[in-house]
């Protein structure tokens, strides 16, 4: 990783802000004009300066008075450039920033684009709070050297007008200035070359010790459940301390070097008095000339700085641009085909031969299996089997490695834009909610009324606590939904996916954390519900295609159909009774209760008899 | 939002001395950083009075007297070297002190975190609980080692060069405080306009954050519904928002900062058309006159950065009021420590007397709550969504105190007993299986941090999950994922279940831990669980019903009050709550 101010670094560094002088040019030159401004007026102070020394000060020492329109000529001068230098460093800081606010937000707004572009198969790849950082710190800090690229430029014109300023006014003298500032020069680029790997470091560690704050609280009922809080102070403390550790070692590199760029332009002046003595001894300058010089070396001893702080920020900028670049060019995105698939009636769904794999470990393998239109479809199999992997492949979420999704015999793949969450609506596994309303959750944009929501609500047996809400739909549910229970973000999450009438519904084990009672009406009612498409079928108002995951008898007893999956392959299907005959994992999956229910009994008996 | 945290409205001063209250580090050698930044400050004016002296006194004869000038520049630079070496001295001091301290202060924050009740934790956003041991912190350091040195070395460079001036001319010195006080009178003002803009950067800041982290957090329901384009244009408004309030923030910074200069300027021109009447009447010398022109540079800096510097010190006193904030907030179920009772294990037995319960500013959640689980029972608790069940469990494991009554284990009220010993004896599995980043051995080793492979591959077949094991591609050496997100939400659970059963306590309570689990898995580990808990207390939250069949005895909840107990086949038998429950359950289990 790039923490030194290599030439590379420079080279990648000047590159990324050359993108960045590209996109803004305006804004870029408007800054560069104003900064130049300012550095040219610098220079320009410190000639007046000079003047009034010569023509007002010194004369009127000598010579006991001095003409008025001298006096003001050397007030206007000090005035005027100082307002003309107050007007470029105004301009100069502001379109600054305005060039980088502009560049962060650029690419906040494309990684969010893609982060929303890119398919889930990626996602899954790359860790959340490192999507986060790639969003938020990694986009600043590629833009950081932004803030003081005008400035160091105008420090560039600064520099060259002094430069020639000096050498008008004594070439001896300026000799001393061309010594003085880029000895100045060197010493920061070795204090930034020292400094950038120490604080990138730091800023690693400050990372870090974040990760661990956010896990640990994160985990905290873990922690306290188990009663690990030494540990994890533990864990955090070695972290902070490395933290207070690089910090330090930052600190002793500034304070080192710090001190040294506040003297060596102090010294400077000294040696341009001591110099500037002897050839006033010489007759070669005056004492007005004498002062401008001097004056000059204050005015530039901060500004020059300024090339320091580019510089030191370029690693950090091209370690930010890299990782934003990545997620930029990151490939893998989904491909959409032109197919539009009209009709309100149910979609049939036919799987062949599909395959997937996180990574190299492959969790399904040559499922196939169909759903006709309208009918309901079980998918059953122990923890881990896949059936959440394969959900995700019946919505799209995912694209199969190998094998194929058909929906009304249309490839997942060949549907256009936008198709597939018009006709499909999955409830995950694991409920999200945004932070937004109520209402929001639900309609997720959807042009819906009221009464649609509601009916929905009222399918998902969530109506009864939506009402008591205070707010009632238009009530927030907070970050991921924490205001509600977890069997009440389950239930909205399911009106979710009814209020839009879907051709093909999906529940990946829906009900798992409402009660069973509830889960009973729920049940009924989408029973009714599906049971329209069969009998008084109204346009609007056919019936769904349904995949269901569970593990509960009530609910499979829904389905036309069972799938029976076992380590990701699809074992048998057939109705429930068939595969109960035939299928001895299946049957005992699903009796595991019963059977269980059953051995206790014939103990209990046993015992009884024993007792008897 | 948060209800808890207050004690937060002290002064400004208060709240500083209360902070290094609890950083005795940075106090330490405090005075002699001090001291040195003092001396390293002088530095500033060498070079005003260098100019005085070889303008008046080497260049007064009209020849320059060169040895003069050559002796006192040679002074001069050994000044400048002796104050650059302080200022090394002291910065490091200063790094050392300030970051010792400020570590120490994050450690303690840490801990805190945790010691608060999960009611207090819950109180806030995860994230500003972070920021408590981050950002808080690092905008303290921020502001000790940059702008409350700049406030020292400010303040001593403005008297200084204000002492030398009034040596050199009492006039002009009035004359250039006259140019700057106002600037001064404006300087809050302007302060408290940059603070109200930068307090809006960081609250757009905050929106932007949260709405990109729902693009990534809430993908996979984002692309299942299509909301690409809803979510990118709520996105896209956050992400302008917040770079249209640091435009603003810099404007305001871009607009004060350069009218300093301005104020130099006029005070400059002022020096020269003062000066000069003063030096022609002969109240001045030459050379003193143009050291005053060098002496209003030191003017300028201090005044540039000060709208900076009292906003940065504004933001770590609130800062500092936040940590504070945190480390006030009293632990309100508290570790009794090395003042509880301790223990020994064995056989547990727990009871609750007349416990009442409410959330805060909530309805009463537990009612009269009287019941006895003597020593190795086997408890199941049934009851509909809301009806108290977690509450119970969470009164159980002393995650909250009762409102009113209380809860005891071997007769000792739950409030007596250390948490070593507490947490030792009873463990609770909560719902959701939340497992750190890392190898699946490490999170089942957070049960019992000493055990190793082979303890935890036993504790796993002991559990009858050998198989689900031996199915994984890497075993023990799996990598569960942020939160365990690469885990499927069934093992996801079976890690909880693994990593508390390895903490091997004395009563095991299980709220809702297999509820992705499928039922056979359930049903076996329901059976490994009672096998090799014979002898302990296990308690069971579950909405399976096939857990209460197996129980010793049965705990029906219905709206905070316990309504029925005793063995299923006594409950069922008779109409009520169970029953109803018990009906609802065969049909949804059974063919
Ligand atoms: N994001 C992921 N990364 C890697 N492996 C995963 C991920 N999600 C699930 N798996 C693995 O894939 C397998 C199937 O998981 P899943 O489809 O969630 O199972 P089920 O829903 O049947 O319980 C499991 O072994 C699980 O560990
Ligand atoms: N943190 C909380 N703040 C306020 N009320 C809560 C909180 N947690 C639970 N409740 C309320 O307490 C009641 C009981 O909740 P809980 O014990 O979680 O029920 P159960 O576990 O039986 O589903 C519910 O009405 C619920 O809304
Ligand atoms: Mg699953
Ligand atoms: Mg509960």
């Amino acid at each position: 990783m790039a923490t030194k101010v290599t030439s590379a670094v420079m080279r990648q560094g000047l590159r990324v802000l050359g993108v960045a002088i590209r996109t803004e040019k305006a804004v870029f030159s408007a800054a560069v004009l104003s900064s130049s401004l300012y550095g040219g007026m610098t220079v320009a102070s410190a000639w007046a300066l000079g003047w009034a020394t010569e023509n007002v000060v010194l004369p009127a020492f000598g010579q006991g008075d001095i003409t008025a329109a001298a006096l003001w000529t050397g007030v206007l001068l000090i005035v005027g450039t100082a307002l003309l230098k107050a007007v470029g460093v105004a301009g100069r800081r502001i379109l600054a920033g305005v060039l980088q606010y502009r560049m962060q937000a650029r690419s906040r707004r494309d990684v969010t684009k893609q982060y929303l572009r890119l398919p889930l198969a990626w996602h899954h790849q790359h860790p959340t709070g490192q999507l986060l950082s790639n969003a938020s710190a990694d986009a600043e800090a590629a833009w950081a050297p932004l803030a003081p690229l005008p400035m160091a430029v105008g420090v560039v014109v600064m520099l060259f007008t002094a430069a020639v300023a000096m050498l008008i006014t004594d070439p001896v003298l300026a000799l001393v200035g061309f010594l003085i500032f880029p000895a100045i020069a060197v010493l920061n680029l070795v204090y930034q070359r020292k400094l950038s790997p120490l604080a990138t470091h730091a800023q690693q560690l400050r990372a870090e010790v974040s990760e661990i704050a956010h896990e640990s609280f994160d985990g905290a009922l873990v922690v306290k459940t188990l009663g690990r809080e030494d540990l994890e102070t533990e864990r955090f403390r070695r972290r902070a301390h490395e933290l207070r550790d690089a910090n330090i070692a930052v600190g002793r590199v500034r304070g080192l070097f710090d001190p040294m760029l506040e003297a060596l332009p102090t010294l400077g002046v000294l040696i341009v008095l001591m110099v500037g003595a002897m050839r006033l001894s010489g007759g070669s300058i005056n004492s007005g000339e004498l002062v401008q010089v001097a004056y000059l070396f204050t005015l530039l001893s901060f500004p020059i700085r300024a090339l320091g702080w580019v510089l030191a920020e370029l690693p950090r900028s091209v370690v930010g641009w890299q990782r934003v670049q990545a997620v930029l060019e990151a490939k893998g995105s989904m491909e959409y085909g032109e197919a539009g698939l009209r009709g309100g009636a149910p979609a049939g769904l036919q799987v062949s031969g599909l395959s997937y794999a996180y990574g190299a470990a492959e969790v399904l393998h040559d499922v196939s299996f169909e759903v006709p239109a309208g009918r309901t479809v079980a998918l059953v199999g122990p923890t881990g089997s896949g059936k959440s992997t394969l959900v995700q492949t019946l919505v799209r979420l995912v694209d199969p490695v190998k094998g194929e999704v058909l929906l009304d015999g249309v490839d997942l793949r060949e549907i256009a834009y936008g198709g597939i969450p018009d006709m499909v609506a999955l409830v995950p596994q694991q409920t999200f909610l945004f932070d937004d309303t109520v209402r929001g959750n639900i309609t997720l944009g959807l042009e819906v009324s009221d009464e649609e929501v509601w009916a929905a609500l009222r399918l998902a047996q969530a109506d009864g606590f939506v009402a008591k809400l205070p707010s009632g739909l238009d009530t927030r549910v907070g970050e991921r939904g924490t205001t509600l229970s977890g069997g009440q973000r389950q239930r909205v999450a399911l009106a979710r996916a009814l209020v839009r009438r879907p051709r093909l519904l999906i529940l990946d084990d829906a009900t798992s954390s409402v009660d069973p009672q509830v889960e009973a009406r729920i049940l009924h009612g989408l029973r009714d519900a599906l049971n329209v498409s069969e009998a008084e079928s109204r346009p609007g108002e056919e019936g769904s295609t349904v995949v269901v995951v569970a593990y509960r008898l009530a609910t499979i007893s829904l389905a036309d159909e069972v799938v029976y999956l076992d380590r990701g392959s699809v074992v048998d299907r057939g109705t429930h009774e068939e595969l109960l005959e035939r299928c001895p994992g299946y049957r005992n999956l699903v009796t595991a209760y019963e059977r269980e229910e059953a051995e206790r009994a014939a103990i209990a008996a046993e015992e009884e008899e024993v007792v008897a | 939002m948060s209800v808890v945290f207050q004690g937060a409205e002290r002064s400004a001063l208060a709240t500083v001395r209360r902070g290094l209250s609890f950083t005795p580090e940075f106090r330490k050698g405090l005075v002699g950083t001090l001291v040195l930044a003092i001396v390293a400050t002088i530095g500033k004016i060498i070079v005003p009075i260098a100019v005085q002296q070889t303008i008046d006194t080497g260049l007064k004869s009209g020849t320059p007297d060169l040895p003069y000038i050559t002796r006192a520049l040679v002074l001069c630079a050994a000044a400048v070297v002796i104050t650059a070496l302080c200022g090394y001295v002291m910065n490091v001091r200063l790094y050392k002190a300030t970051e010792s301290s400020l570590a120490t202060l994050r450690v303690r924050g840490f801990r805190h975190v945790h010691d608060l009740s999960v009611l207090t934790q819950n109180s806030e956003r995860r994230g500003a609980l972070v920021s408590r041991v981050t950002n808080d912190i690092d905008q303290i350091s921020n502001f000790m080692q940059w702008g409350g040195l700049m406030i020292i070395v400010a303040c001593g460079q403005v008297l200084v060069a204000t002492g030398l001036m009034f040596v050199y001319s009492w006039q002009l010195t009035l004359l250039v405080w006259i140019c700057f006080i106002p600037l001064l009178v404006a300087l809050p003002r302007f302060q408290r306009w940059l603070s109200s803009a930068y307090t809006t950067v960081r609250e757009r800041t905050g929106d932007m954050l949260a709405a990109v982290s729902e693009s990534v957090v809430g993908a996979a329901v984002i692309r299942a519904y299509g909301s690409e384009r809803r979510t990118a244009e709520r996105i896209d408004t956050a992400i302008n928002a917040n770079r249209s309030a640091q435009i603003r923030a810099q404007k305001i910074v871009g607009m004060v900062f350069p009218l300093t200069e301005i104020v130099a300027a006029v005070a400059i021109a002022g020096i020269v058309l003062l000066g000069v009447r003063l030096g022609v009447s002969g109240d001045i010398s030459a050379g003193r006159l143009v050291a005053f022109l060098f002496l209003v540079t030191l003017f300028v800096s201090p005044l540039q950065i000060a709208t900076e510097v009292l906003n940065e010190a504004q933001n770590a006193v609130a800062g500092w009021r936040r940590v504070l904030g945190v480390l006030d907030t009293p632990p309100d179920v508290a570790d009794p420590g090395d003042e509880g009772v301790e223990l020994p294990r064995g056989p547990i037995s727990v009871a609750f007397e007349d416990v009442h319960f409410a959330y805060p500013d909530g309805a009463p959640v537990l009612h009269e709550l009287s019941v006895a689980i003597p020593p190795r029972t086997r408890i199941a608790v049934v009851g509909e969504t809301g009806s108290g069940k977690t509450t119970f469990a969470k009164l159980l494991t002393r995650l909250m105190d009762p409102v009113e009554g209380r809860v005891t284990v071997d007769g000792h009220d739950l409030r007596d007993v250390r948490f070593s010993s507490l947490r030792e004896r009873i463990v609770m599995v909560p719902q959701d299986g939340f497992l750190f980043d890392g190898a699946l051995a490490d999170n089942i080793r957070f049960g019992k941090p000493s055990a190793t492979d082979e303890e935890i591959t036993t504790a796993l077949t002991e559990l009858g999950l050998a198989d689900w094991l031996e199915g994984l591609p890497y075993g023990l050496a799996t990598p569960v994922g942020q939160r365990g997100e690469s885990l499927s939400a069934g093992e996801r659970q079976l890690v909880a279940l693994a990593r508390a059963y390895l903490a091997d306590p004395d009563l095991l309570l299980l709220d809702e831990a297999t509820s992705a689990v499928d039922p056979a898995t359930e049903v076996r580990l329901a059976r490994a669980l009672e096998g090799v808990t014979r002898g302990r207390t296990a308690i069971s939250i579950a909405h399976r019903l096939s857990t209460a069949e197996n129980a010793d005895e049965v705990f029906v909840f219905d709206a905070g009050r316990l309504v029925q107990r005793g063995p299923h086949a006594s409950l069922v038998a008779e109409p009520g709550v169970y029953a109803d429950l018990h009906a609802s359950w065969i049909s949804s289990a059974h063919s």
